[in-house]
């Protein structure tokens, strides 16, 4: 207390002694001493019950005390996150331009090379095209069918007279098993649907033949030409009960107002879906297409579990045996930055396509 | 009088009207509610049957219950371990997600200091890289730590990988809360940490629910982290690992029904807990998609 009055009363002396005008604010007399400027730093670093009385009573103790709380508490979250997430992400574009075999810790710079490989590899196209379909296919399919269950859910129903859209009765039995794919893990998913597809014993060939199509039965249905179509469904499968449960979350938030509004002018169940129901969702159809194209093009487990060895790859399957198979570790982590490129592509354009004003209501 | 009857008329036209929509209506859902569930009900009946009827024809229903399956799963195929193996690891993981996840979303939402914007920029960014692109230099990040194989590495990069998403959501939970409450704590004398830990966190605890189911599901369910970083002991394997395997062994074996036991074992209780509190677990999952 007493150093700073002293501060205090110092500093309109050696002001004037300068020959200008006393200003009216100094700052001089707040700069700490070096002795204080130390006890600072060291409480930073350390519990608040050390702290020295000195500090503690200086009026910028509350200033270092949130720095400190924030530092102590971003510590440790930050570490984990730098040390696994963030350094291989930029080590990875480091190693994609080396030829490093992951086995030694030895690697030559090799510039561009795996790019250039990349871009002759067929392997590396077939996987690359049937990532891409899935990553076309798989939202449009996904997310039409959860607009058309959503928008039957909550607007299929039997008209009543007070009420302008109505949902189907038992909506709420629908949601919860339409969701239980999306519960399961795509582990457990994939092992059902191989036993589903199987041609021994397996339930889609032997429906098949119930229904008297044994022509459609198939020898090798996650084998071949049609294996991709095979994941495509699966995939399709296990999301579209989530995108039932996101829609009708956002048509309920939708006022009926609107609804009656389109009613008196005459507005059919198609044209309220067309002009009303989906301009006002469409927000969350947007954020939805991404996340699912996302999903999409993490095919991993389902490729991996369901199709056997060099039935069909994707990108992250094909990335997979490269490096913990063939050890080629550098080739991998070009395959990877191959397949964030497509992940950006794909995420920016559907932030520019889709961007529209924000309806409000 | 005549009003209410031309009113009664109309409904009865919308009535028509709405029918035929009406069971076109229904007729879709029900048959998507039978094919979202079949499968899953198929594999459940299926595990009751021994294996030669499941050859002979795979639709019938259980004659009589083989429990045989259920023992043979757990025993020769491990499930139990499997299980147990992933309960400890989500113990660990969940723990360390919410914790750490929940420190760092607060400081970042209620405190400005420099740096603050890059480090909220650094976690949600993220959310935008796919794994595959960190999994090959991961590995041997593991490696050189001594982590690869080990239930803490698992552990350790499972709360890495949670974090963009349990940071970016908390934030902008904590961001709603009343300032008013925050600085009556500070004013009555309570540190920064007791704050978080005794008003703040029980404030936010319907997002930390949302985020926590979230985590759990995306936790239980990883499949490719295990698969790449946790390849030392089958004995370790985690159970989504585990029923891949179990595939595999009953493929040469020939036992489907150990198989549907397998995964009726491991598909039950999660169904069971999602069936419970249905409502909490849709909000939580789709809270991941409103981003």
């Amino acid at each position: 207390m007493e150093g700073v009055t002293s501060a205090e009363r110092a500093a309109p002396g050696t002001v004037p002694a300068q020959g200008g005008p006393p200003p009216v604010h100094t700052e001089t007399p707040d700069r700490p001493s070096p002795v204080l400027r130390l006890l600072f730093v060291a409480a930073l670093f350390t519990p608040p019950r050390w702290t020295p009385r000195r500090v503690r009573y200086d009026r910028r103790y509350r200033r270092l005390d949130q720095y400190r709380f924030v530092a102590w508490f971003l510590s440790l979250p930050l570490l984990v996150y730098l040390l696994f997430v963030i350094s291989p992400f930029v080590q990875a574009f480091f190693y994609s331009m080396t030829d490093w075999t992951g086995f030694s810790s030895s690697y030559t710079f090799t510039g561009f090379e795996n790019y250039e490989r990349l871009w002759n590899d067929d392997a590396f196209w077939d996987a690359a095209r049937n990532s891409v379909l899935l990553l076309v296919a798989a939202p449009l399919i996904t997310l039409g069918l959860g607009l058309f269950f959503a928008f039957m859910l909550s607007a299929g129903g039997r008209k009543r007279r007070d009420q302008a859209i109505s949902g189907v009765t038992g909506s709420g039995m629908y949601k919860i098993v339409y969701f239980f794919p999306q519960v399961l893990s795509l582990a457990i998913i994939a092992v059902i649907w191989t036993r589903i597809y199987s041609p021994r014993s397996g339930i889609l060939n032997e429906g098949l033949g119930a229904v008297g199509l044994d022509s459609w039965q198939r020898e090798d249905w996650l084998g071949g030409d049609v294996a991709r179509w095979c994941v495509l469904a699966v995939l399709c499968w296990s999301f579209v009960g989530f995108y039932v449960v996101l829609f009708s979350a956002a048509m309920s938030s939708i006022p009926t107002e609107v609804y009656e509004a389109a009613l008196l002018d005459g507005a059919g169940r198609r044209v309220t879906f067309f002009r009303i129901t989906f301009p006002l969702t469409w927000d969350t159809v947007r954020t939805g297409w991404i996340y699912m194209g996302i999903q999409a093009l993490d095919a991993f487990a389902l490729v991996s579990v369901m199709v056997p060895e060099h039935g069909m790859d994707v990108i992250p399957s094909y990335l997979y045996d490269k490096a913990f198979r063939d050890g080629q570790a550098g080739y991998a982590t070009a395959i990877g930055v191959a397949l964030f490129l497509i992940t950006l592509v794909f995420s920016a354009l559907m932030m520019r396509v889709g961007r529209r004003d924000r309806i409000e209501f | 009088m005549s009003n209410t009857r031309s009113g009664e008329a109309a409904e009865r036209r919308a009535d028509t009207g709405g029918g035929v929509l009406n069971v076109f209506a229904h007729s879709f859902l029900v048959l998507w509610a039978v094919l979202a569930a079949g499968p899953v009900l198929w594999v459940v009946v299926s595990s009751f049957r021994p294996h030669t009827d499941l050859v002979s024809d795979p639709f019938g229903l259980p004659t009589d219950l083989a429990w045989d399956n259920f023992s043979n799963a757990w025993t020769s195929a491990d499930i139990g371990r499997y299980t147990l193996n992933s309960a400890i690891v989500l113990c660990g993981s969940l723990t360390g997600t919410m914790l750490l996840g929940s420190m760092a979303a607060y400081v970042l939402a209620r405190f400005t200091f420099p740096g603050n914007r890059t480090v909220h920029l650094l976690f949600t960014g993220g959310m935008m890289f796919p794994v595959f692109l960190a999994i090959v230099p991961l590995f041997f990040v593991l490696d050189n730590f001594g982590l690869l194989n080990t239930r803490q590495g698992l552990i350790l990069v499972y709360i890495a990988y949670s974090l963009p998403f349990t940071v970016f959501f908390l934030v902008s939970f904590f961001r709603t809360l009343p300032g008013a409450v925050q600085e009556a704590a500070t004013l009555d004398g309570a540190s920064h940490t007791r704050t978080f830990f005794q008003i703040m966190m029980p404030m936010a605890r319907p997002a930390l629910i949302s985020v926590g189911i979230f985590n759990f599901l995306g936790q239980w369910n990883q499949f490719v982290l295990p698969r790449v970083l946790n390849v030392g002991d089958p004995d370790d394997a985690v159970l989504p690992q585990g029923l891949a395997a179990l595939m595999v062994q009953q493929g040469y074996e020939g036992d489907w029904g150990a198989l549907y036991a397998g995964v009726s074992m491991a598909m039950l209780p999660v169904l069971a807990v999602y069936v419970a509190f249905q409502r909490q677990v849709q909000t939580g999952l789709t809270a991941g998609a409103v981003r």
